[in-house]
């Protein structure tokens, strides 16, 4: 890991619905998810979210999305990066995170809590995402996913 | 370092995970635990009282350590989740997969001297 991460925050117009966003670009390499998660909930932590949100739910949600995006997505090229987008409301908190490949079905991806699956190293990635948010959403392509968490 | 090997009584070893178990350091996991079982112990507790968040490539490394463990006649048992990790353990219905202790005092005591 060479590249320092860079967080940029961009303050919005007063009394509009979005209190500020946060903007950074993570490179194609898995060692950078947990300092990029760090980088991010630190700066969360005075918002809508109680400590307890940040602190799981969105840490491990973050590093969900962050790790889809970098090992499927951007199939870790370096020269590519995963592009976050973090908008902070009053009460509610909207994580966008893209990447630069084909996208994916997200539709297709199986329940791994069935029987035959539960003894599988992998495949909980999206399972555990859409368990610890209030919402998810994909774009058409597929290769860029919303997390909302609500304030609470 | 995120995680410490301790031999806490003769043929166990307790894990310590400091911080988080994640996709970015998993593979360090996976491997001192290895190690130790090739080295001959097939005991192991693994005390998450000081994890913050564990992803889904965390307890999938978990997963597959299991069940290496007890192919060699060995178990893993896991202790001090809190209440959001007890959840997250829940939901997957990895609950049904590992024996969880309260603390890891209860889950060294649970294997027979």
């Amino acid at each position: 890991m060479t590249t320092p991460l860079s967080l940029h925050v961009r303050p919005c117009s007063p009394g509009g619905e979005v209190e500020f966003e946060l903007l950074l670009d993570v490179p194609s390499d898995l060692r950078y998810v947990g300092p990029a998660v760090e980088l991010i909930a630190e700066r969360c932590r005075h918002g809508a979210l109680s400590p307890r949100r940040i602190e799981f739910n969105l840490r491990t949600a973050l590093a969900e999305a962050l790790a889809n995006a970098i090992a499927y997505g951007n199939r870790q090229d370096p020269s590519r990066v995963v592009r976050v987008r973090v908008e902070a409301g009053r009460a509610w908190l909207r994580i966008h995170v893209t990447d630069d490949g084909g996208g994916f079905d997200p539709a297709v991806v199986p329940d791994p809590t069935l029987p035959g699956r539960l003894e599988r190293e992998d495949g909980r990635g999206l399972f555990v995402l859409r368990s610890l948010v209030d919402h998810v959403t994909f774009n058409e392509k597929g290769n860029s996913v919303c997390l909302t968490l609500r304030a609470g | 370092m995120p995680f410490s090997l301790m031999q806490k009584k003769p043929g166990v070893v307790m894990v310590g995970v400091d911080g988080q178990l994640i996709v970015g350091n998993r593979q360090e996991l996976k491997q001192k635990v290895l190690d130790a079982l090739d080295g001959g112990t097939n005991k192991f507790v693994i005390d998450f009282t000081r994890t913050g968040y564990i992803d889904s490539s965390g307890l999938g490394v978990l997963v597959s350590l299991s069940k290496k463990i007890r192919e060699q006649g060995g178990d893993l048992r896991l202790a001090g989740l809190n209440d959001d990790l007890q959840t997250l353990f829940e939901l997957t219905k990895l609950d049904t997969l590992f024996s969880i202790a309260k603390t890891p005092e209860e889950a060294l005591a649970a294997f027979s001297p």
